[in-house]
């Protein structure tokens, strides 16, 4: 893939985030839920942004995505700005979003029944294997645990090859076992297949595990405050989780995220983006 | 001592699904949703025997207290009655059901794509809330004399009664299922580049599907009940008719038989909307 090389040859972020600002208009006025927030993502990169709860990360994830405005900024993507949802992205969504009424095979369809396209046969049963879930095709949602129907959500992502893949606090509802089995699933994609991946949690250490950036965010507005390069060397074992230097990292971000002087307050609306913002895109 | 509720469930929390008879969708409203299950014999048993108990006992009691049969007749009279007089209420069977279904197939279709509309529109609904419930709430039967005088005593103004008593109910049920928003699934759809009308197809329409069952149920219900009444006010045709007349003439065991078939039908139309919806609204409960 070329599309991290500029004509005159030089390399350019795979992903950019310029100057993003987002209001919602609520009943009691206004809400600032991104103020002024830039990041660019290399090609093949594993962003995590994390921030406490109402700092606006889905918001910026949304964004991103394409699925509502912002206010002011841009997001690029390969150079092109993005301005609606863009085949190039996947999303991963809170608690996997699969539709109840939609058995497994049906639910990994949907990308494809949606873009008019026969599904990618070769490459679901490529990512089913991945992940273990082959053989449950005939199974609906409420009868897979959580862990497997996060992994149904991330093979409909995948399904389609897109190069970016967006994640939205996806384990957040799983239990801490489970959560540490779906990061080192979520390594090991990641490894095989360079996705540009921007991953949104809440967890630092799920971060600092997973993440070659670390993005902290605070909250009222929602807006970038520092970034974190995470040098652990790849692959990854749970086993770093407990050293010395993970320990003094998650902290220090910890520290970050805690110091501020609104991380307190910071409990509340701004971080799910309200109504108006996908109506908007999917009634126009 | 165990707590009766509790028993031998296993312990949920936070997930708040209903077991039973709170959530909306057709295939908990019954006194059936038990009989899906598979019925160990000493159950049927207990079932069979509790009717023979009835209807037996009932006939006792009518035969041994000597109830005259233009109170009420014995079930036998009554069984006797359909299977002699079948053959005579048959066609006015046929008039009833052809006045439903067509009246029906009239009144649930505009009131589903009624109820497709005007959800899309929020302004819209407000402006015509009143009368849909007005609509909903007066008895169409009140509307059936002026229509006779207006149409005749053919089919025509029994189908506009019970187009307009059962499209209603589908609509406001169904408004309610496509009011059901739920922005995820929305935003999913999007992401991949769904259009206004494939998210409609796609996510809004299965999402209001147990709710629009219910209304259709209801619409169909209350479609029976339209057109037997509207029978009843005039016209020479129908099992409503057949009512009038019977009770007039004092025939009971034909009364009666007339109101088994009826209750029959209802029954009929109950279990089919259930089946319909175990099929496609199955995943809500």
């Amino acid at each position: 893939m070329d599309a991290g090389v500029t004509p005159t040859g030089e390399t350019r972020p795979k992903l950019v985030v310029d100057r993003a600002s987002k209001y919602y208009d609520t009943k009691s006025g206004p809400l600032h839920a991104l103020d002024n927030y830039s990041m660019s993502v290399e090609d093949g990169e594993f962003a995590c942004v994390v921030g406490p709860s109402g700092c606006g990360k889905t918001t910026l994830l949304w964004s991103v995505a394409g699925l509502h405005s912002l206010t002011s900024g841009t997001v690029t993507l390969d150079g092109q700005p993005v301005t609606g949802p863009h085949p190039q992205i996947g999303m991963v969504f809170q608690e996997a979003n699969l539709l109840p009424w939609r058995n497994l095979t049906k639910n990994i369809h949907l990308p494809f029944e949606i873009k008019g396209i026969p599904p990618d046969e070769a490459h679901i049963e490529k990512l089913l294997n991945r992940v273990g879930l082959v053989g449950f095709g005939n199974k609906f949602p409420r009868e897979l645990s959580g862990g497997m129907q996060q992994r149904a959500a991330i093979v409909r992502a995948l399904s389609f090859n897109p190069s970016v893949l967006l994640m939205d606090e996806p384990f957040g509802a799983l239990d801490a076992f489970t959560r540490d089995e779906m990061n080192l699933l979520v390594e090991e994609i990641w490894l095989e297949t360079r996705k540009t991946i921007v991953f949104i949690t809440h967890n630092i250490a799920e971060a600092v595990f997973l993440s070659d950036r670390v993005f902290v965010m605070a909250a009222r507005p929602g807006r970038l405050v520092k970034t974190f390069d995470i040098p652990f060397p790849r692959p990854r074992s749970l086993d770093i989780m407990t050293t010395r230097e993970v320990f003094d990292l998650v902290n220090e971000i910890k520290a970050e995220i805690e110091h501020r002087p609104d991380a307190s307050a910071a409990a509340g609306s701004g971080e799910t983006p309200q109504q108006e913002g996908v109506m908007e895109q999917a009634n126009g | 001592m165990v707590d009766r509720e509790l028993g031998d469930r296993i312990p949920t929390f936070g997930d708040a699904k209903p077991t039973d008879d709170q959530s909306i969708g057709v295939t908990n409203l019954s006194a059936f949703k038990g009989s899906s299950e598979k019925k160990s014999a000493q159950e049927i048993a207990a079932i069979v025997a509790v009717a023979v108990i009835i209807v037996g006992g009932g006939e006792f009691l009518l035969r041994f207290l000597q109830v005259p049969q233009f109170v009420m007749p014995p079930p036998s009279a009554i069984l006797t009655s359909l299977v002699v007089d079948f053959g005579f209420i048959a066609p006015h069977l046929g008039h009833t059901l052809v006045e439903l279904l067509s009246g029906y197939a009239i009144g649930a279709s505009v009131g589903l794509v009624l109820a497709a509309v005007i959800t899309q529109f929020p302004f819209a609904e407000k402006i015509i809330a009143p009368y849909i419930l007005m609509l909903v709430t007066t008895p169409m039967l009140a509307l059936v004399p002026l229509l006779i005088l207006n149409f005749g005593f053919g089919y025509t103004p029994r189908i506009i009664a019970v187009a307009l008593a059962s499209g209603p109910m589908v609509m406001i049920n169904a408004a309610t299922g496509f009011r059901r928003v739920d922005l995820a699934k929305i935003a999913l759809a999007r992401s991949f580049g769904a259009s206004t009308l494939q998210i409609f197809m796609k996510i809004r329409v299965p999402m209001a599907m147990p709710m629009i069952i219910v209304g259709l149920m209801i619409g169909a219900i209350f479609g029976l009940l339209t057109a037997v009444g509207a029978e009843m006010v005039g016209g020479g045709f129908g099992l409503g008719n057949r009512l009038t007349t019977y009770s007039a003439t004092i025939q009971m065991p034909q009364f009666f038989a007339v109101i088994l078939i009826l209750s029959t039908l209802g029954i009929l139309i109950y279990v089919a909307f259930f089946l319909i919806g175990k099929k496609w609204a199955g995943w809500e409960s």
